[in-house]
């Protein structure tokens, strides 16, 4: 009992990572109907500028105040890619056919993986730590503070963001946007902006994913954004895709599944798990967990 | 009669071209061995791309894990030579041994091609219900499954990979198989099997009211294009003599779909075009050494941007002689 409880931990916090990734993918599918290919990559880019400016900011130990301001410039950095990717590379497409749009996002996908080890090197880099830690037992589970910041960081985000989708007037706007692009546009709602804002947005929650897996496993390198992306759309599609409280179920159901098939199974089946899901819930139920029950899509 | 000797003729240009590159047939004369393998390797990605075409560009029904068939059919096909290769040679040991290996070759490749086809009907069964991006994602899944489950059978190397496979293809025949694949597809697509493929892509539901059994339709032609990936895969297999699941990620799969989206979804001579153009790119962007992945993925996205529907669109090399053929005559529309 002790071991499920621990691996219970584990899973929600690195499920919380994929749900972190999932929200940015399943709030672009709902604005634009794009599969984001390059979302994991600008995970990645979050972890290295979090690497960057920890070094950068090299104190003399450990402290909460360079933490949130490497999360926050982190953040601010990605949303900023976010917002160059969607304005050079997708605006342009945008009215093209759905495929188009893909084989763009995965050409995206590919410029930023091999621009990233051209100019961060193909080695893995260690990520310094960044805040003091400690570990707690309550138990017999052993709870490290990395892992509780991570939930808990995760579970602030998300709160904020729903709290932005649902009360203000640009969330408004992105849930009108969402559910219908041209009646949005009639309406007055400026389409480019929202997208803009949208793609910031998501692009900023993964950043904030990539500082939290640094503090995590503290090991990042250029690919890393390949597996966690594919795991975290997984995710997204597993919730109910365009769906924003489906895409954090899915994500917390993706890492927990995950953790327990390494801890009760084999290690080599890590990676099928998540797609083993997908596949069940596809064919049983194609809308995801909350699909369409949920009126309330982003 | 007239097919047949054409048959007989592109067989026998394709074997003689095969001694010509390799200096068998003029003396000292040769083409490098990295040519080859480049053209040989362009050949391969034809059968592949023509294969994924009709599935994604004429049935209209996106699929991403062509490279877990591809798989497929590359370690059966590696299996079959390893495990009963010496059996099958003598079963067939009154034949000269180029013509022994010759039978293994296609006993290996028909098997390979059965076993991804099986494995084609397998998935596409239950996930050609899905439409869109669900059938993407899931058809990923589905490649990515095929991999991890091939990674974890030990009697194909797992992780070491598939080493020890007998050189068994070559030039002329990844070009026989590519040939094959270009004449089947290009006559499914003509037939009125094709048409149906054709009638799903532009309306699915208006294809199913009018008496197509959609379900059907979209499952053979995916085992079709499964087993031909199969045969790609094996060939693979026989002409590197190596092969690895690290070949056959999904990363695999969207090389697959890059080619035929450059040269034009929908179009048999896009994918030709399209497969070849993705080769000469990646080879030729190879003197920029580190650049050549950026400037790979720049070029692509411009070209998406520039040119969305390909560079050959729907239109075929047929269609730019049309004008000086006669116009097939248009049934009149059934009145009522």
């Amino acid at each position: 009992m002790t071991t499920f409880l621990q691996q219970l931990v584990n899973g929600l916090s690195l499920g919380s990572i994929y749900a972190l990734i999932a929200l940015g993918y399943t709030m672009v599918y709902g604005v634009l109907r794009l599969i984001n290919f390059a979302h994991g990559d600008v995970y990645m880019l979050g972890a290295y500028v979090g690497y960057f400016l920890s070094r950068r900011l090299r104190g003399a130990e450990p402290s909460l105040p360079r933490a949130l301001v490497v999360m926050l410039g982190a953040m601010l950095a990605c949303a900023l890619v976010g917002i160059i990717i969607e304005r050079f590379a997708y605006r342009p497409v945008r009215r093209a056919a759905r495929l188009t749009l893909l084989i763009t996002a995965i050409g995206v996908s590919l410029f930023i993986e091999n621009a990233a080890q051209l100019v961060f090197g193909p080695d893995p880099k260690f990520f310094p730590s960044l805040a003091p830690r400690a570990d707690f037992h309550v138990g017999g589970v052993r709870l490290t503070s990395e892992q509780l910041t991570v939930i808990a960081v995760s579970f602030l985000l998300m709160v904020l963001l729903r709290f932005f989708i649902l009360k203000t007037r640009t969330g408004k706007a992105m849930r009108a946007v969402s559910f219908n692009l041209d009646a949005a546009k009639l309406m007055g709602i400026s389409t480019d902006k929202i997208i803009a804002i949208t793609f910031a947005l998501g692009s900023a929650l993964a950043a904030a994913a990539g500082v939290l897996i640094g503090m995590q496993i503290p090991k990042i390198d250029p690919l890393m954004g390949i597996l966690y992306g594919l795991k975290a759309f997984v995710a997204a599609v597993l919730g109910g895709i365009g769906n924003v409280p489906g895409a954090v179920i899915g994500g917390l159901l993706i890492g927990t599944s995950e953790v327990m098939v390494v801890g009760y199974l084999s290690s080599t089946f890590r990676d099928a798990i998540a797609f083993g899901i997908l596949i069940l819930v596809l064919l049983l139920r194609p809308q995801g967990i909350l699909g369409r029950a949920q009126k309330e899509k982003v | 009669m007239k097919g047949f000797v054409l048959a007989i003729v592109f067989v026998a240009v394709l074997f003689l071209g095969n001694a010509f590159l390799t200096g068998g047939l003029v003396p000292g004369f040769s083409v490098s061995p990295y040519f080859l393998q480049v053209v040989s390797l362009a050949g391969i990605n034809i059968i592949l791309a023509v294969s994924l075409n009709l599935i994604n560009g004429f049935t209209g029904q996106f699929s991403i894990g062509h490279a877990g068939f591809m798989a497929i059919g590359a370690y059966v096909s590696a299996y079959v030579t390893a495990a009963f290769g010496d059996r099958i040679r003598g079963a067939v040991g009154m034949l000269p041994p180029a013509f022994q290996n010759s039978v293994l070759l296609l006993i290996a490749l028909g098997i390979a091609a059965a076993c991804a086809a099986v494995a084609g009907f397998l998935v596409g069964v239950p996930s050609l219900r899905l439409r869109g991006d669900y059938l993407a994602i899931v058809t990923l899944g589905f490649g990515e499954i095929i991999r991890v489950f091939i990674l974890n059978i030990d009697a194909v190397g797992g992780a070491r990979g598939f080493s020890g496979i007998p050189r068994l293809a070559n030039f002329a025949w990844i070009y026989l198989f590519a040939g094959a694949t270009i004449l089947v597809v290009s006559r499914i697509v003509r037939s009125s099997f094709g048409r149906t493929l054709v009638a799903i892509r532009e309306d699915e539901i208006a294809a199913e009211a009018m008496g197509v059994n959609t379900t059907r339709a979209k499952v053979i032609s995916f085992v079709v294009s499964s087993a031909m990936a199969g045969v790609a895969g094996g060939l693979f297999a026989h002409y590197l003599m190596y092969v690895h699941t690290n070949s056959f990620t999904f990363i695999k799969s969207f090389e697959i779909i890059i080619m035929i989206v450059i040269g034009g979804l929908g179009s048999i001579t896009g994918s030709v075009l399209g497969a070849v153009l993705y080769i000469v790119l990646t080879e030729g962007l190879r003197q920029f050494a580190q650049y050549r992945m950026v400037l790979f993925s720049l070029l692509l996205i411009v070209i998406m941007i520039v040119r969305p529907q390909g560079i050959l669109g729907h239109r075929e090399l047929r269609s730019f002689f049309a004008r000086r053929r006669r116009v097939e005559p248009v049934p009149p529309p059934v009145a009522g």
